[in-house]
């Protein structure tokens, strides 16, 4: 009895999978990503993936020199760790995947940068903001602003709307993004006059009260806190509980729903700059939100609901360039797709149009600044600033 | 009066947080002082409590879920103890240390797998989690709490230790292992008391601490954990009350390196939890088993 | 005779073993999924560097330190300070008007000092610590490491450390070969000095402080020297590891690095070098590659294997580390040794009472 259950269910097993074998028949191309999934900016990182996943699902194939691909996403998890990172980014080398995008967070794509340059594939930034990334290595692109942008922006809008020219400027140590954009906007507001104020917190660090009595001590009119989602959320509630009554101003990262449901109800005033506002483009806002709604997985790692993230759309837009660039290269070979990125241009981006300048970095001089609307648990739109350098 | 409330902020606080500390620390020291473990998955039990409240607030009331979330810490330390540390009894210290640290990455990566590496929103604990003034300056209630609750719960242990029978039990156990089992003491069962005592503590801690400090990630557990470990050690491991006085010195102390950090022209707030380390190193120096610290002589 | 014997088999061994990994690296395709164990070698060398350095203090002198992710992260640093080649140091150094080092020293210079420097400090941390016993002194060594790493993220110290940042454009190794042999000279070193009178003694301290103080051996001294040398081969692994990583950030030199290294060596056997060697490979090899499977989600016809998903991997990790610990507590070689002699001895028929040092680099 049991051998013949057992041999009713080899055979079942067989068949199975010779049916799965079929359709890998057809030519695939892999695409990495290599984003977090986990660790400090795991948030983040998975709510880039989901732009890409829903980019791959509404774009599945790509017709490059006349031959259809199957476009197949290959997803490591760098950990948000650069010690781990390069790990993971040997495993899309060894995978053999076509180009890599990627990743959120600076830090993991300065320490995956070196593996992708060796073996010569092409790495498509989407939110990684700090400058050194594709000044230390020619295989990285990327598609948003810089900080040294971004931190202008921001401490050009700190100095004209807050009287007292103090800011406190609060970093993470050892994390490139926010050192980066701190060190940035204090170059900037200090040459508008302003004074800065520093503190820095260590990696596990979950008491910020500290630092924000200290922000308060030394007269600060505003506090500038480039850190992740997860100490955002700290940073948030214990500012709200102390009363400390600063202006939080932040960097692209404080996008997330999840800033949003920190803040919520509390006496907090929320400013940040950033890639794309909600609304934007209603086809893809849409889309997106079917997408997220339509999977009880998708909608854990966009945090719940379906507001979409600014590095949703910049996720998308990535997936779309690196498809277009294998089309303008008519191949999938990482060297020919190297090759071909700097003459790509895709101009209906969502986030706007996107076209690389000498240093590989996208050509895009303005952001969104929003601010955190407490009562709706929504970003409400309040400028979008360009500056000329 | 006007500096008092300026830097008031940063007392409150290190009270707090050496509060918290301390509950921690006595899990340390009495497995410490029992065993000779140093029980590196006590910060990490720490953190299951708190995420397993996030998700038991999420489905019911909080006047369930906190009781159970406490039983269920507690239960998780006697596990621990009963599988990881007990088979090792009779094996080299160095092993059951080992177990201690697999336990640790054991619980972090079901953490990570379960909550799919997102950090969690500690729920808001009503009367608890709510705002206060004191003296013009303004805080959560817990912060408040926190150093009384403490306090009672250790003069409560401490009497539990000296008046009853399995207090009397622990006493002998660590004074000395192998006599007191030949006395007719159940090892077994001190110990694993030793472990339900230590997890309701930290049970107790975690609530408090994460009221305060409202995101629970996998790893959340390493930092307090290490400084609670500290604290232990700085008040002579093996030491109740050096324990609690350990850990409030280590709590105010790394606040007020924030507090110096204003006097200061260069940026000294990254040297905080380092502090902890510096203080220990120092108080090692002149007094090698801590603050107050049993002598060690060598039995030749 | 016998000797000539073994180290005849010895050079030959290892000889094919070089051989045999320029092989595979010249010819597994970047590629393809073999490429991994490239990668898993080379970490597993440095791993192995470290664990048995590592255990020279922990396994033969029993001393309980878990400073060595610290004086890895010195190592690493020196070497990233000193190596970095001019030009690209204003690149790296971009919030510090290119740093104060203005000069890069050759590779290998630069491994040495990195060992060097960790040692010198080594010698310093170790007057007041090592008077401390057993668990205080394991706390004091943590809480030097956490220090030196908070000192090397000091905003100030940023024109010589980059400050938090990563230092990175140092030269990396291009060659699986490199790694190991630098890390084969190393552990030779090692065994050679365990072998030695030094190594007797060590042994005699971690056996009985007392006896052998009346035996007497300077126990000051030799605890220095243990302390010491295990710190120097610490800090070259670092500077290793710096290579394999092509960056360095002192935030990643943490405790959970020194756990790592302390699960490795228990694992592999306290007391015993090969044992070392061999589960650093082994627990590189899991941690890295082979359960990398269990992360990915698998369909088989339309059923999905359930669990597998994104961390599943070191949920299994972990469960075997701690199947390990319960139920194999000498580890993979208690304080045996792997020895060439002392198979061919067992073939040959002949017998030996107790097989010992031998090949640490098979």
């Amino acid at each position: 009895m049991k051998k013949k259950m057992f041999s009713v269910i080899v055979s079942a097993a067989m068949a199975v999978s010779m049916v799965c074998a079929l359709p890998a028949m057809a030519d695939t191309v892999k695409i990495g990503v290599y984003e977090p999934a986990s660790g400090d900016n795991g948030a983040g990182g998975k709510q880039e993936t989901l732009g890409m996943q829903y980019a791959n699902s509404i774009r599945p194939t790509v017709e490059i020199g006349g031959v259809t691909y199957d476009v197949e996403l290959d997803i490591v998890d760098n950990e948000s760790n650069n010690d781990k990172a390069v790990s993971a980014a040997s495993k899309l080398v060894t995978d053999g995947v076509s180009v890599v995008l990627g990743s959120y967070g600076s830090g993991v794509s300065i320490a995956g940068g070196q593996t992708f340059q060796d073996a010569g594939i092409p790495a498509i930034g989407v939110t990684c903001t700090n400058p050194q990334v594709t000044l230390a290595y020619p295989v990285y692109y990327r598609i948003c602003f810089l900080d040294n942008f971004q931190g202008a922006v921001l401490a050009n809008y700190a100095a004209e709307n807050y009287e007292n020219k103090v800011a406190y400027v609060l970093t993470k140590q050892g994390d490139d993004y926010s050192a980066g954009l701190g060190y940035y906007f204090t170059q900037a507001y200090e040459a508008l006059g302003g004074e800065v104020v520093t503190g820095a917190f260590p990696e596990g660090n979950s008491d910020f009260t500290s630092y924000l009595t200290s922000a308060k001590n030394a007269g600060a009119s505003v506090i500038f806190a480039p850190t992740s989602i997860e100490a955002a959320q700290l940073i948030i509630e214990q500012s709200a509980a102390q009363g400390i009554g600063l202006p939080l101003l932040a960097g692209d990262t404080w996008d997330s729903n999840m800033v949003l449901a920190a803040a919520e109800g509390k006496d907090v005033d929320i400013l940040i700059t950033t890639f794309y506002q909600e609304g934007g483009n209603a086809e893809f806002d849409e889309g997106v939100k079917a997408f997220i709604n339509g999977d009880a997985t998708n909608l854990a790692n966009n945090g719940g609901n379906d507001m979409v993230a600014a590095v949703t759309a910049m996720g998308y837009d990535a997936y779309n360039v690196a498809l277009a660039a294998m089309q303008a290269a008519g191949s999938t070979a990482p060297a020919d797709i190297l090759a071909a990125l700097p003459g790509v241009v895709v101009e209906d981006a969502v986030s706007g149009k996107i076209q690389f300048d000498e240093n590989g970095d996208a050509v895009r001089n303005s952001a969104f600044v929003k601010t955190a609307n407490t009562e709706t648990g929504t970003w409400d739109f309040v400028a979008e600033t360009s500056i000329s350098e | 009066m006007d500096w008092l409330s300026r830097n008031l902020p940063y007392l409150l606080a290190g009270i707090s947080v050496g509060g918290q500390y301390a509950l921690i620390a006595i899990g340390y020291t009495m497995v410490y002082g029992i065993l000779r473990l140093i029980n590196f998955a006590h910060g990490d039990i720490f953190m299951v409590a708190g995420l397993m409240m996030v998700y038991a607030s999420a489905s019911m009331p909080m006047y369930l879920s906190i009781p159970l979330v406490i039983i269920v810490t507690v239960l998780i330390g006697f596990m621990v103890e009963r599988v990881a540390y007990k088979p090792l009894r009779q094996a080299p210290r160095m092993s059951v240390m080992i177990s201690a640290i697999g336990v640790s990455y054991l619980l972090q990566n079901l953490a990570l797998y379960i909550t799919g590496g997102l950090a969690q929103q500690y729920p808001h604990i009503p009367w608890i989690s709510d705002q206060v003034t004191v003296l013009g300056a303004s805080t959560k209630r817990v912060t408040v709490i926190t150093p009384f609750l403490t306090v009672i719960l250790v003069v409560l242990l401490v009497l539990l230790i000296k008046k009853t029978k399995i207090g009397m039990a622990m006493r002998a156990a660590s004074k000395d292992f192998e006599t007191s089992q030949l006395m007719g003491i159940k090892i077994n069962s001190v110990i694993s008391m030793t472990f339900i005592i230590g997890s309701f503590l930290a049970a107790v801690g975690s609530l408090l601490f994460f009221s305060n400090y409202t995101s629970v990630t996998p790893t959340v557990g390493t930092l307090p954990g290490l400084k609670a470990f500290v604290a232990a050690v700085f008040g002579g491991i093996g030491s109740i009350p050096g324990a609690l006085v350990g850990a409030f010195i280590i709590g105010i102390c790394e606040n007020l390196v924030m507090l110096l950090n204003q006097y200061v022209s260069f940026d000294i707030s990254n040297f905080k939890d380092a502090f902890a380390f510096a203080l220990l190193i120092i108080i090692l120096f002149f007094k090698p088993t801590g603050l107050f610290g049993e002598k060690q002589t060598d039995k030749v | 005779m016998k000797k000539t014997r073994d180290a005849v088999i010895s050079v030959i061994l290892i000889a094919v073993l070089l051989g045999t990994l320029r092989f595979m690296e010249l010819h597994i395709s970047p590629q393809s999924q073999w490429a991994m164990l490239l990668t898993v070698l080379k970490k597993g060398s440095i791993y192995a560097l470290v664990a048995v350095s590592m255990n020279l203090l922990n396994g033969f002198t029993g001393l309980f330190s878990l400073g060595q992710a610290g004086f890895m992260m010195i190592g690493a640093y020196t070497y990233g300070i000193l190596t970095i080649p001019a030009a690209q140091r204003a690149n790296v150094y971009m919030y510090y008007q290119g740093g104060i080092v203005q000069f890069a020293l050759p590779s290998i210079v630069g491994i040495v000092l990195g060992g060097a420097a960790a040692a010198i400090f080594a010698f310093l941390i170790g007057i007041p610590v090592l008077r401390l016993k057993s668990d205080y002194l394991a706390i004091a060594t943590l809480g030097f490491a956490e220090i030196m790493k908070v000192v090397f993220m000091w905003d100030s110290l940023g024109p010589l450390t980059n400050g938090s940042n990563m230092l990175r454009g140092y030269p990396t190794f291009t060659t699986i070969l490199y790694p190991f042999i630098v890390s084969g000279v190393c552990i030779a070193i090692i065994v050679m000095l365990i072998n030695s009178t030094y190594g007797r003694a060590f042994k005699a301290i971690r056996d009985d402080e007392i006896a052998a103080e009346a035996m007497g051996i300077n126990l000051a001294h030799h605890k220095r020297i243990a302390f010491t040398v295990s710190s120097f081969f610490a800090g070259i692994s670092g500077a290793l590891l710096a290579m394999y990583q092509t960056n360095v950030q002192a935030k990643s030199y943490n405790s959970a690095m020194t756990y790592e290294i302390l699960l490795i060596v228990v694992i592999g056997g306290i007391g015993s070098v090969t044992g070392s060697v061999i589960s650093s490979f082994l627990f590189i090899a899991c941690s890295e590659w082979v359960l990398r499977f269990l992360d990915e989600t698998h369909v088989i016809g339309g059923f999905t294997v359930p669990l597998m998903r994104s961390g599943f991997r070191k949920v299994v990790f972990s469960v075997i580390i701690m199947v390990i610990v319960l139920f194999f507590r000498q580890g993979i070689m208690g304080t045996r040794e792997f020895s060439i002699s002392g198979i061919l001895d067992r073939l040959t028929g002949k017998s030996k009472k107790k097989s010992k040092g031998g090949d640490s680099n098979a």
